[in-house]
């Protein structure tokens, strides 16, 4: 196996096995890998913490760079369910569209998705950043605690259902808000917090352009005499 | 967990190998049904009808089926035996002979009927079940296949995907309906007849009800996103068409995937991920609520 843990490998799922490729990528210190063939597999690069950089040439599966810590994971293609899910730092970059549930849980790091990302974008996110290209479905951005969650594009349904105080910027149209979700003033600390995000993201869009949401901090859980309202 | 797989040639430069890659497709969605599977495969539509029957007992005298079917209904009969299945030719209106089947046959169940469909199931490792049924060296237009993990019903062949209650028509479905049973007394009501207790199966008899009563496949299943409780990935042949339809929350996986020559839509990518210039593919997941749909008649 040390020829596959060798920095600057080209990584081959046509000719070893998933598990092969992950413990490569999980044994290394450094480096930057190629992987070839991903056919849609399953949790591939996921649990890396080592910061490595591994771009993943076509689309992937469920998982993908899940739980990850300090490693760079770029797809071309596109991924699918829980992409980036639980995230702990690190970023993690897909030229594509993403499938539910992109960036779940996530604590730390950046999640780029050039494409569009579908439901529930960003649920239950816990201080990771995530920023979409295009635009992201129904229920994104539930019940966010921390983090930010930007969209060049339009959100379906439901935006910031029940959110605490994860922050949401939105180019385009929102097809509904959640509850206890509602827009918000863009002061310019928050447009330099957003130009700095979409720095990083390699994103050249004009800030104005977006308006922010967030809690109205009304929902029975910030406040208790609302609870018969549920 | 249900695994879907379907298929359906817009042209016919891939016609002859629908079989072999509609195989390989239910192969990559084994572990997401491991239970039971099943596939439909629409080729040349035929002058007149055929039935594809199971027998749940495997000790079905086909032949002693076939000449009371004849007697019974007066059409000519021609059956060919294939494992525990049958597929029967018949003379004239297949629809008489399903009905007669289903109310006098009660070691048999119709699998389908139409000129052009054909379906077979099995319990078991789905690569079984497709090799046991030959999928890979079958020719058509579309086919449909499904690897079923049950929650709702038990684990049966005749619970197994796909369902088809009406001619030509089949449907498999990831997910669970809620309100099944309420909907199988209606459906009863207006006429239409049921083999199992599976839930999917309502939802085929549903849509059989609606393209009897004048819907084409879209109307049918704008109907059903009123109609239907429960959470669903539905792909749905007919003699000429293809349709997929997700819930309005979209809780089941589904992707899509089309070019110039063949829509191939999967529970997963993985599945799509081998077919012949996928590079080149249109990809995207269907949004809840959206129908989508492919016709030749179109």
């Amino acid at each position: 196996m040390s020829d596959v843990m060798a920095k600057n490998s080209t990584l081959d799922l046509d000719t070893m096995t998933l598990r092969e490729v992950n413990r490569a990528l999980k044994d290394a210190d450094s480096g930057d890998f190629d992987i070839r063939n991903p056919q849609g597999v399953h949790a591939l690069a996921c649990g890396l913490t080592k910061p490595i950089s591994a771009t993943i040439h076509g689309h992937v599966g469920y998982y993908c760079a899940g739980m990850n810590q300090h490693a760079m994971v770029t797809v071309t293609g596109n991924a699918g369910t829980g992409c980036a899910e639980n995230m702990m730092s690190g970023m993690v970059r897909v030229k594509g569209d993403v499938s539910q549930s992109a960036g779940a849980t996530a604590h730390g790091g950046l999640l780029v998705i050039e494409g569009d990302a579908s439901a529930r974008c960003g649920i239950s996110l816990k201080g990771a950043d995530i920023v979409v290209g295009g635009s992201v479905g129904h229920m994104s951005a539930f019940m966010a605690q921390a983090g930010s969650l930007v969209v060049a594009g339009d959100a379906g349904d439901a935006l910031g259902d029940s959110i605490y105080e994860a922050k949401l910027y939105v180019r385009g149209s929102v097809a509904s808000l959640g509850t206890d979700c509602v827009e918000k003033d863009m002061t310019d600390q928050h447009k330099a917090a957003l130009s700095a995000l979409l720095k990083r993201a390699e994103m050249d869009i004009d800030v104005s352009e977006f308006k922010r949401y967030g809690s109205a901090r009304q929902l029975y859980n910030f406040k208790i005499d609302n609870a018969g309202a549920y | 967990m249900c695994g879907i797989v379907g298929l359906y040639m817009k042209t016919n430069k891939y016609a002859g190998e629908l079989g072999r890659l509609s195989a390989s497709m239910l192969h990559e969605m084994r572990e997401r049904g491991p239970d039971s599977a099943g596939f439909a495969v629409y080729g040349e539509a035929e002058a007149t009808d055929k039935m594809v029957l199971l027998s749940k007992t495997g000790e079905t005298d086909w032949v002693d089926l076939a000449t009371r079917l004849t007697k019974a209904t007066g059409l000519d009969v021609d059956q060919n035996p294939v494992w525990d299945h049958a597929v029967f030719h018949i003379s004239g209106d297949g629809t008489k002979a399903r009905r007669w089947i289903i109310e006098n046959a009660h070691d048999v169940t119709v699998l389908s009927q139409g000129r052009s469909i054909e379906v077979f199931k099995g319990v078991g490792d789905p690569d079984d079940v497709a090799e046991r049924f030959n999928l890979a060296g079958r020719a058509g237009t579309h086919a449909i296949a499904h690897t079923r993990m049950a929650t709702e019903s038990a684990v049966t062949t005749a619970g197994s995907h796909p369902f088809s209650t009406g001619a030509d028509t089949c449907l498999v479905h990831n997910g669970s309906l809620s309100n099944h049973n309420r909907l199988r007394t209606e459906l009863r009501r207006n006429g239409e007849s049921f083999q199992t207790e599976n839930d999917s199966e309502v939802a085929a008899g549903y849509l059989a009800w609606r393209m009897r009563e004048g819907d084409n496949v879209d109307d049918a299943l704008t109907h059903a996103l009123k109609d239907l409780d429960g959470f669903y990935t539905f792909a749905i042949g007919t003699a000429d068409g293809f349709a997929v339809l997700r819930d309005p929350i979209a809780c089941k996986p589904a992707v899509i995937a089309e070019t110039d020559d063949w829509v191939a839509m999967s529970s997963e990518f993985r599945a799509i991920a081998t077919l012949p210039d996928v590079g080149h593919a249109e990809i995207w997941e269907p949004s809840p609520s959206k129908i989508y749909s492919w016709s030749h008649a179109a």
